[in-house]
């Protein structure tokens, strides 16, 4: 029981985090209409950052801040530069284009930081245990990092839903001509878009740094949970989103945490630890293909396109 | 089209080339130069199978690697298990993957567009993911196939020069029956699906099952090729179907040209002899093969091949 409640918790940190990422994602596709393979790179790249900040000013909140900064302006330099000259253009085009801005942000990492992984330590203060419930202990940082991103998505919707830019973009998601003929400077509110998406990107790569080995590729399978979460979700909905993240995040981590348990109990032992790892990692991909044969247009389908 | 226009004059010295690489590479002393193009040719078959169902269907598959990964697994597995013969392993490969094909398109196609997309490339995650808990045939690590396909007495396939050819008359077979197709009926209903489906469904045809079937052969053809990589490669592992290898694909086909024949040929051809010459020039030759690709997006519609296309004499 106490190791279940630990797993869910897992589980809603890991979906809290492809939130960050997928809420990048679908209001990119949602506003921009652009699909948008190099998200990934940016989770990476703000790792990376946040690995060079912290070890240059030795504080991890300090380079977390000077990361999110560094990965926001990266962003918004590479919409003004290429990105702003797919819009419009096929959807074939959006994949290929990025995909080809996989392979320089991979190779340019490469080149700045090395092959070698790199790890960020996490600051005393952290690094310690948290008492939830008495005899249940959870790592300090993990529950900060539930508490970030809970903050992070109050903040969006505060973002989206009640201020003057916020209108702008859904407006923007609604009809892109009209705002524009409106007198509504759609270049600059498009560049804020996407430095909004990857600077949300780069802080899901940081928080996760400390825990993870920063290396060249780890945006790439996290972006395709991030695929699959918009999916479910239904592309262009934050709060399809949300939900499709922390429904996609309990699956997975439940599932790698209990399935060979419940796989034991049906087959005989030796088969149920040969198949579990791979079915506990089919699972969420078996959960979208289940939810596009009943909703093919995602859970929360966006209907005002 | 008829008569001597530039695209057609390197169009056939591409296939005049193709056919005598061999002699040359013998007589020049190069025979890297046979395992560089057979590999190209068969990711050609890839890519030109893809090219059916992307460039004339409009189903832009973003998992057309997993049929590599699956021919690839059948003759692995089977020769694992001591089935050597190719006329059990190719037709196996064949038809698994059209198997596969058509129930990952039966789910796939009441998609559209983005969405479309996205689900190929995450059935081709799913699948990746069966081959690495594939413990008995090597799962991360893959297998090494320690005798290639046997066919009867003179044929050959542990022979460079004799595997070449094999791959490149089915490659020429694969085309040919492609331009058939597209010629057909049957490619009528496709491509006029890709411009108007409720149109077509107003006329009459089911579009669903056509496309259903397109996505089949597309399928099974890609499912051959990865039978020869196999071959080929005489290894087998879940790389083979790694999703970057299906945007190599895709890369290769509008790199060509989509929608014509040899368009993904001469992509496969540009792309793979860039990738050896620019890794000749730099390790960090994606640095610049990345931005390339955005500029033939930003700047070539129409790939190589439509480039061709418009140069007149």
């Amino acid at each position: 029981m106490l190791l279940f409640l630990e797993q869910c918790l897992n589980g809603l940190q890991l979906g809290l985090l492809l939130f960050l990422l997928s809420a990048g994602l679908t209001l990119i596709f949602g506003i921009m209409d652009l699909v948008n393979l190099a998200h990934g790179s940016f989770y990476m790249i703000g790792a990376y950052f946040a690995a060079t900040f912290t070890a240059l000013t030795g504080d991890f909140i300090l380079g977390a801040a000077l990361a999110i900064a560094a990965t926001v302006l990266v962003g918004m330099a590479l919409e003004v530069i290429a990105i702003r000259r797919l819009y419009g253009r096929d959807h074939l085009d959006h994949v290929l284009g990025t995909f080809g801005l996989i392979l320089f942000f991979n190779e340019l990492v490469r080149l700045v930081w090395g092959p070698a992984g790199m790890n960020v330590p996490l600051p005393a203060w952290l690094n310690t245990h948290f008492t939830i419930l008495p005899g249940v202990e959870y790592p300090t940082y993990r529950i900060a990092i539930i508490l970030v991103t809970l903050l992070v998505a109050l903040f969006m919707y505060v973002l989206v839903m009640r201020t003057r830019v916020g209108m702008l973009i859904r407006a923007g998601a609604s009809n892109r001509e009209m705002v524009g003929a409106l007198g509504v400077n759609i270049n600059l509110l498009y560049t804020l878009v996407f430095g909004l998406g990857t600077g949300l990107a780069g802080l899901a790569g940081l928080m996760q740094a400390p825990i993870l080995t920063v290396q060249i590729g780890m945006g790439e399978n996290i972006l395709i949970l991030a695929f699959v979460v918009i999916i479910i979700g239904g592309i262009g909905s934050i709060r399809g989103a949300f939900i499709a993240a922390i429904l996609v995040g309990l699956v997975d981590t439940i599932g790698r945490g209990f399935l060979p348990d419940i796989l034991s109990l049906l087959l005989p032992s030796r088969s149920a630890s040969a198949i579990s790892p791979a079915l506990s990692s089919m699972l969420i991909y078996l959960m979208m293909a289940i939810v596009l044969v009943l909703r093919p247009q995602g859970l929360f389908p966006v209907s005002n396109k | 089209m008829t008569g001597l226009t530039p695209r057609n004059f390197i169009i056939a010295a591409l296939l005049v080339i193709l056919i005598v690489l061999p002699v040359y590479a013998g007589i020049a002393g190069k025979p890297f130069l046979i395992t560089l193009f057979t590999r190209i040719i068969i990711l050609a078959m890839a890519a030109v199978s893809l090219n059916l169902i992307m460039g004339y269907g409009g189903m832009v598959s973003f998992g057309h690697a997993i049929y590599i990964g699956i021919g690839g697994y059948v003759v692995g597995i089977l020769a694992q298990e001591g089935f050597l013969s190719g006329f059990l392993q190719w037709p196996a490969a064949l038809l698994v993957s059209g198997l596969f094909a058509a129930a990952i398109g039966a789910l796939c196609l009441r998609t559209r567009g983005v969405y479309f997309i996205m689900i190929t490339l995450a059935f081709a995650q799913l699948l990746y993911y069966v081959a690495v808990g594939l413990d008995r045939y090597g799962g991360d690590d893959g297998m090494t196939m320690y005798t290639r396909s046997e066919f009867v007495r003179p044929l050959n396939m542990s022979d460079k020069t004799q595997f070449y050819y094999v791959s490149l008359i089915l490659l020429f077979g694969v085309m040919a029956l492609i331009w058939k197709l597209i010629n057909s009926r049957f490619g009528m209903v496709i491509q006029g699906s890709r411009s108007n489906d409720l149109r077509m469904q107003a006329i009459g045809f089911p579009t669903y099952r056509y496309r259903l079937v397109c996505f089949v052969i597309a399928g099974m053809i890609c499912g051959l090729a990865g039978a020869l990589l196999a071959n080929h490669t005489e290894f087998v592992s879940p790389a083979m179907m790694h999703w970057t290898r299906s945007g190599d694909l895709i890369v290769m086909v509008v790199l060509g040209g989509m929608g014509s024949v040899v368009g993904p040929l001469i992509g496969a051809v540009a792309l793979l002899v860039l990738e050896e010459a620019l890794s000749g020039i730099t390790e960090y030759w994606q640095i610049i093969l990345g931005p390339m690709l955005l500029l033939v997006v930003l700047f070539a519609r129409g790939g190589i091949d439509g480039l061709l296309a418009k140069v007149r004499l």
